[in-house]
C-alpha cells in the first residue's frame, strides 16, 4: 500500500513536471513569441531589449531558463509579473485560490444533489412523461452557455430587478471573504454557484440516468429483486450503488479542472477575482510568468483530482481494492 | 389448505411479448404442478421457454411489453397480477431463486453477508447484527469453508463454485417452501456442478423445500428430479416420474434428446441421432405440433392439429399413436441397452 | 511414403507464460504458466481430445499449437520441420494446412460482410482464382456443411447458433487443411445442434483425412469423436491415453474424478456411488507445490506435495502423472 501510494505520488510529479516543460516551451521558446520585447514594452530600443534579455536571464540556453523560471516560482517565489510590474505571481495565485474554491466548492453541492435528484427521478420513470421533461430540461441546461445565462441573471438581480423584494438582498458584483463575514459570503456566492451549476446538474442528471438504467439490466438486479425487496431499495441500495463509479469519476475530473481555472467564465462575469479570471487576464496581456504559474497550478488541481478520484474508488468499489 | 395439497399450481400460462415481428409467444398455455418436497426438472433447450415459465412465476417479467396471462396459484394464493408489496411478502420468503450465472448474480459492492442479511431483513424483525451469525450459519450449511471470513468477502473475491453456493445461501434464508433453480449448474465445472448438484438435492431433506429446476441437461435431471417436464417451442411435450420417462419416453422430441447425447460408457455409435433442422423461431411458430418439422415421425395430421398432452401419470403430447409410441420407445430401450 | 511414421505435429515441452498486474516492478508482477511443459504427438489422421475445467489451459495450448499465439518456450514441429520460432510470414503457406474452429463462431465472422464474401478470403489470400471458379468452391463449401449455396448471399446475423458454426467450419475448410484445432466447437450450442455439428465433424474427417484437435471441457462430447484424449489441469498433462481406455479405466485420480462427475442421462448410473472433489480450482497464479492436484486428490501424500511427478508411460500408449496411479 505504501510502496502503491510512493509510486502514484512519483507520477504525478512526473506529470507536472512534464506539463511544466510543455507551458515553458510554448510561451518562451515558440518563434515569433520573445518575451524580452513584452517586457521591454513597445518601441524599445535593441539595447534595452538586449539589456532586458540579460536581466531575466533570456540570453541563456533554453534549460537553464526553464530552471531559473521554476527556481523563481517554486524556490524563491519572487517571480514577478511582466505586465503589473511589482506584482509578485505566486501570492497573487495563492490569494485568489479562496476565492475559486468557494465558487466551484459551492457549486459541486448543487450539481451533485441536483444531479443525483434528475438522474435517479428519470432513471426510475423511465419511459414517463416526468422522465421526458426532466431530459429536456437538462439538455436546455446543458446546452445554455455559462457567460450568457450569468449576464442574465447579473441583468436581472443586479439592475431590472433588483429594486424588488426578491433581490434586494443580492451584494454588488465581486467575492466576500468567508471569515470576513460568512452571510455576505453567501450572499454573494448563491448565484454563481446556481449559474455554474446548472450546466453539470444537466450533465450529470443525464449521465446518471444512462448509467442508472444500464445497471438496472444486470443480473443483479433480478437477484435483488427476487428477495423481496421493495423497488425503492432495489434502485437506491443497488442501482444507484452500483452507478456512482462512474458519476464519481466524473465529478472528481469535473472538478479538478474548475479549481484549476475551468470555471473563468463565471469568475469574469461575476467579478470573482478567482484563479480562472487571473489566467483569464494574463492571457489577454500575454504576462508569460502569470500564465505559466496559474497554467502548473491547473494541472497541480486535475493531478490531484484524480489521485483522490482513484482513493475514492477503493472506497465504493471493491473490485479495486484487490487490483495490483 | 389440507396439507397434501399442490405448493404451486400452474394453469394456462402465457407469456408473450409485444415486438415488431408482432406477439411473440414465449410461454404457449401451459399447466403443471408442484407437491411439497418435490424435485421437478424442466428439460428444454433455449427458447423453449423454460426460463420465461420460472421468471414468471417469480413476477420477475417486467417488460412493459410483455403479457402474462392464466393462473399461477402457490399455497392457494394467485400471483399473477399481485401487487409489488404483497408479491414482495412471498418472493424471497416463501419461493426463492437460484440464477443461472454466479458471477453476475450478486451485487458488486456489497459484501456476501451483507446480501444475505437484506433478504433477511426484508422479511423477519432481525437487526443487522443479529443477521450476521444467521448468515455465517447459511454459509456453512451449502458447504462454505470458512464462513466467518467469507461473510465479508466481496462477489469478487469468490470462485464461482463459491458464489453459487452464496447465492444459494441467500435464496434458503428465508427458508423457502418452493426454490426456483434456472439452469443452477450451466456456467460451473463439471467437478464444481457435481457439488452443486448434490447439495441441491440435499436440501430438500435438510430445509424441506421442493425445487423446480430448470436445465438443458438430462443428465442434472437425472441426477437430482423426481419428476420430469420436457419443454419445447413454450408448451410440454412430455411429463412424467424421471424413472418412466428415463426408461421409455414416449415424445419423439425427448427421443431426440437423449440420441443427441453421447454415451459416457459402452461402445460409441459412429453417428449420434440427432434431430434434424433447429428449434422453431417464436415469432413464426409451425401451425400444428411445434416439433414437427424436426420430426422423423411427422404425418399430415402433425402440421395442422396442435397435438394435447395425454395420459395418466405420464404424459406427452404427440398425435402419434400411443401404443406405436410405446413400441418404438421399448425397442429404443433395448436397442440402448444392447450398445452397453 | 517413408518407412518410420512421424507425427504430423509434435510438441516438445511447450510452454506459455503470461505475466499479470500492471506493475513497472518486475518484481511485483507475477507470472501465470497457462501452459507448462507440455509434451504432444498427433499423428495424422487421429482425432486428439483435450479436456479439462476452465482455466487449465487448454485453449491456450490450442492456440499455440497452431501458432495463433507466441510460444514462450519450448518446441512445436510441423511434419518435423521446427516452426516455434518462424515468423508470421513464414508461418502463411503453413496456414493452409493448419486452421482453428472457435466457440463463438459469430465473434470471428465480420458482420458487415455477407457469407460468400467471408469465405472466399481464403482463396483471394492464398490463390488467384477467378470470381466464377471462386462462387462455385464457396457453393461446393456451403454444400459440404450441410448449408445450401443460396445462403452465401446472407449475413451472418441472418443464421442461428448452429448454421454460424457451420459456417466457421467450412471457411477452415476452404484451403483444405490437413489439421483443425476446434476449440470447444460446440459448447454454446443447444443439445440438439451440437450432436449435428458433432456429426459433421465425424463426417468431415471421413471425407477430407482430416486431422483434429478438438478441445473441449464436456466429457462426453469428447469421447464421442477422439480416438485420442489428454486431461489437463492446471496447464500440464496429467493423463492420456486411446480414449476408450482412458474413460473406461481412468489412472490419474483426476480424471477419475472429472469422469465421476459427469451427469449421465441414466438412472441406473445415477445412484452409484460418485467421487465428489473438494474445494474449487487453485489460481493458477499460485499453484500447488509437488503434484498441483495434492491439494484435492484423495490419494495425496506427503510425497504428492513435495515432488511434482512426471508424465510417464505406462503401456498401451497411455501416460500417466501420478506418484500413486488409481486403478491398474
Amino acid at each position: 500500500m505504501v510502496t502503491a501510494l510512493s509510486f502514484r505520488l512519483g507520477q504525478m510529479v512526473l506529470v507536472m513536471f512534464g506539463i511544466s516543460v510543455v507551458a515553458f516551451l510554448i510561451f518562451f521558446a515558440t518563434p515569433g513569441a520573445d518575451p524580452s520585447a513584452r517586457i521591454a514594452g513597445r518601441n524599445a530600443s535593441q539595447e534595452t531589449l538586449i539589456q532586458v534579455r540579460h536581466d531575466f536571464g533570456l540570453d541563456r540556453p533554453l534549460p537553464v531558463q526553464y530552471g531559473l523560471m521554476m527556481n523563481r516560482l517554486f524556490v524563491s517565489r519572487d517571480l514577478t509579473s511582466f505586465v503589473n510590474r511589482g506584482q509578485r505571481v505566486i501570492p497573487t495565485v495563492i490569494s485568489a485560490i479562496p476565492v475559486t474554491l468557494s465558487l466551484v466548492g459551492g457549486a459541486a453541492v448543487l450539481w451533485v444533489l441536483g444531479g443525483l435528484i434528475v438522474g435517479v427521478i428519470a432513471g426510475a420513470t423511465r419511459g414517463t412523461f416526468v422522465d421526458r421533461a426532466l431530459m429536456i430540461l437538462s439538455l436546455i441546461g446543458v446546452s445554455i452557455p455559462v457567460f450568457w445565462l450569468g449576464e442574465v441573471a447579473n441583468l436581472l438581480t443586479q439592475s431590472r430587478w433588483h429594486d424588488s423584494w426578491l433581490f434586494s438582498w443580492v451584494p454588488p458584483l465581486g467575492y466576500i471573504p468567508l471569515a470576513e463575514n460568512p452571510w455576505g459570503w453567501f450572499k454573494a456566492l448563491v448565484i454563481p454557484w446556481f449559474t455554474l451549476a446548472t450546466l453539470y446538474v444537466g450533465l450529470y442528471g443525464r449521465v446518471l440516468r444512462a448509467s442508472l438504467i444500464e445497471m438496472m439490466q444486470e443480473d443483479f438486479i433480478r437477484t435483488a429483486r427476487a428477495k423481496g425487496i421493495g423497488e425503492r431499495r432495489v434502485l437506491l441500495h443497488h442501482g444507484l450503488r452500483t452507478s456512482l463509479v462512474a458519476f464519481v469519476t466524473m465529478f472528481g475530473l469535473d472538478f479538478g479542472a474548475l479549481v484549476g481555472g475551468g470555471a473563468l467564465l463565471t469568475e469574469v462575469v461575476f467579478g470573482l477575482q478567482g484563479v480562472g479570471k487571473l489566467t483569464y487576464e494574463a492571457l489577454q496581456t500575454l504576462d508569460l510568468p502569470m500564465i505559466l504559474a496559474t497554467v502548473i497550478y491547473a494541472a497541480f488541481f486535475v493531478v490531484m483530482a484524480n489521485f483522490v478520484v482513484d482513493v475514492v474508488f477503493v472506497f465504493i468499489d471493491p473490485r479495486a481494492r484487490d487490483v495490483g | 389448505m389440507s396439507a397434501d395439497a399442490p405448493l404451486l399450481v400452474v394453469k394456462d400460462l402465457t407469456v408473450s411479448f409485444r415486438s415488431d415481428e408482432g406477439l411473440v409467444r414465449a410461454v404457449g398455455g401451459i399447466s403443471f404442478s408442484v407437491e411439497q418436497r418435490e424435485i421437478v426438472g424442466v428439460v428444454g433447450e433455449s427458447g423453449s421457454g423454460k426460463s420465461q415459465t420460472l421468471l414468471a412465476i417469480m413476477g420477475l417479467i417486467d417488460s412493459p411489453n410483455a403479457i402474462v396471462s392464466g393462473s399461477i396459484r402457490f399455497m392457494g394464493q394467485e400471483l399473477i397480477g399481485l401487487k409489488r408489496r404483497a408479491l414482495d411478502a412471498i418472493r424471497g420468503r416463501q419461493i426463492a431463486m437460484i440464477f443461472q450465472d454466479p458471477m453476475s448474480a450478486l451485487t458488486p459492492v456489497h459484501t456476501i453477508g451483507n446480501q444475505i442479511a437484506e433478504q433477511v431483513r426484508a422479511h423477519e424483525k432481525v437487526s443487522a447484527k443479529a443477521a450476521r451469525p444467521r448468515a455465517v450459519q447459511l454459509l456453512d450449511a451449502v458447504g462454505i469453508a470458512n464462513p466467518d471470513r467469507v461473510v465479508d468477502n466481496y462477489p469478487h473475491q469468490l470462485s464461482g463454485g463459491m458464489r453459487q453456493r452464496a447465492v444459494i445461501a441467500m435464496a434458503l434464508s428465508c427458508n423457502p417452501a418452493l426454490l426456483v433453480a434456472d439452469e443452477p449448474t450451466t456456467a460451473l465445472d463439471v467437478t464444481v456442478q457435481a457439488q452443486i448438484l448434490e447439495l441441491i438435492g440435499r436440501l430438500r431433506d435438510q430445509f424441506g423445500s421442493a425445487v423446480i429446476l430448470v436445465t438443458h441437461d438430462l443428465g442434472v435431471v437425472a441426477e437430482v428430479a423426481d419428476r420430469v417436464l420436457v419443454m419445447y417451442g413454450g408448451r410440454f411435450v412430455e411429463e412424467g416420474g424421471k424413472s418412466s420417462v428415463f426408461r421409455a419416453p414416449l415424445h419423439p422430441y425427448t427421443w431426440g434428446l437423449f440420441g443427441s447425447i453421447p454415451p459416457m460408457e459402452g461402445p460409441r455409435p459412429a453417428r449420434l441421432a440427432a434431430i434434424t433442422g433447429i428449434p422453431p423461431s417464436l415469432s413464426d411458430l409451425p401451425k400444428g405440433c411445434a416439433f414437427s418439422p424436426r420430426c422423423a415421425f411427422r404425418h399430415d395430421a402433425c402440421l395442422v392439429q396442435l397435438p394435447i398432452m395425454q395420459g395418466e401419470s405420464h404424459r406427452a403430447a404427440c398425435l402419434l399413436p400411443e401404443t406405436t409410441r410405446r413400441q418404438f420407445a421399448v425397442q429404443r430401450a433395448g436397442g440402448v441397452e444392447m450398445q452397453r | 511414403m517413408n518407412a518410420v511414421p512421424r507425427p504430423l505435429l509434435r510438441a516438445g515441452d511447450l510452454s506459455k507464460r503470461y505475466s499479470v498486474g500492471r506493475s513497472i516492478f518486475p518484481a511485483q508482477r507475477r507470472t501465470v504458466h497457462a501452459v507448462d511443459t507440455v509434451s504432444l504427438d498427433i499423428w495424422p489422421g487421429e482425432t486428439l481430445g483435450i479436456v479439462g475445467e476452465s482455466g487449465c489451459g487448454k485453449s491456450t495450448l490450442g492456440r499455440c499449437l497452431v501458432r495463433l499465439t507466441e510460444i514462450s518456450s519450448g518446441s512445436l514441429e510441423f511434419e518435423g520441420r521446427d516452426i516455434s520460432e518462424a515468423s508470421q510470414r513464414q508461418l502463411r503457406p503453413l496456414r493452409r494446412q493448419m486452421q482453428m474452429v472457435f466457440q463463438d463462431p459469430s465473434a470471428s465472422l465480420n458482420p458487415r460482410r455477407r457469407v460468400g464474401d467471408l469465405l472466399a478470403d481464403p482463396f483471394r489470400i492464398h490463390e488467384r482464382l477467378s470470381a466464377s471458379e471462386m462462387a462455385d468452391r464457396v457453393a461446393d463449401l456451403l454444400r459440404r456443411v450441410d448449408l445450401s449455396p443460396q445462403h452465401a448471399s446472407r449475413y451472418p446475423h441472418e443464421f442461428s447458433g448452429g448454421q454460424r458454426q457451420r459456417i466457421g467450419i467450412a471457411r477452415a475448410l476452404a484451403l483444405r487443411p490437413r489439421l483443425i484445432v476446434a476449440d470447444e466447437p460446440v459448447s454454446a450450442l443447444d443439445v440438439s445442434i451440437q450432436a449435428q455439428i458433432v456429426n459433421l465433424l465425424a463426417d468431415l474427417r471421413e471425407e477430407f483425412n482430416l486431422t483434429y484437435v478438438f478441445i473441449a471441457h464436456d466429457l462426453s462430447v469428447v469421447r464421442q469423436i477422439s480416438s485420442r484424449v489428454a486431461v489437463m489441469y492446471l496447464g500440464s498433462i496429467v493423463e492420456s491415453g486411446p480414449t476408450d481406455e482412458v474413460f473406461a479405466a481412468p489412472r490419474h485420480h483426476y480424471t477419475a474424478a472429472l469422469r465421476s462427475a459427469v451427469p449421465v442421462p441414466s438412472i441406473d448410473r445415477a445412484r452409484r456411488g460418485r467421487l465428489v472433489l473438494k474445494g474449487d480450482l487453485p489460481s493458477p497464479m499460485s499453484p500447488p507445490s509437488g503434484c498441483r492436484f495434492h491439494t484435492r486428490c484423495p490419494a495425496a501424500t506427503s510425497l504428492c506435495r513435495s515432488e511434482r511427478p512426471l508424465l510417464q508411460s505406462i503401456g498401451e500408449g497411455r501416460l500417466v502423472a501420478c506418484h500413486h496411479p488409481a486403478g491398474g
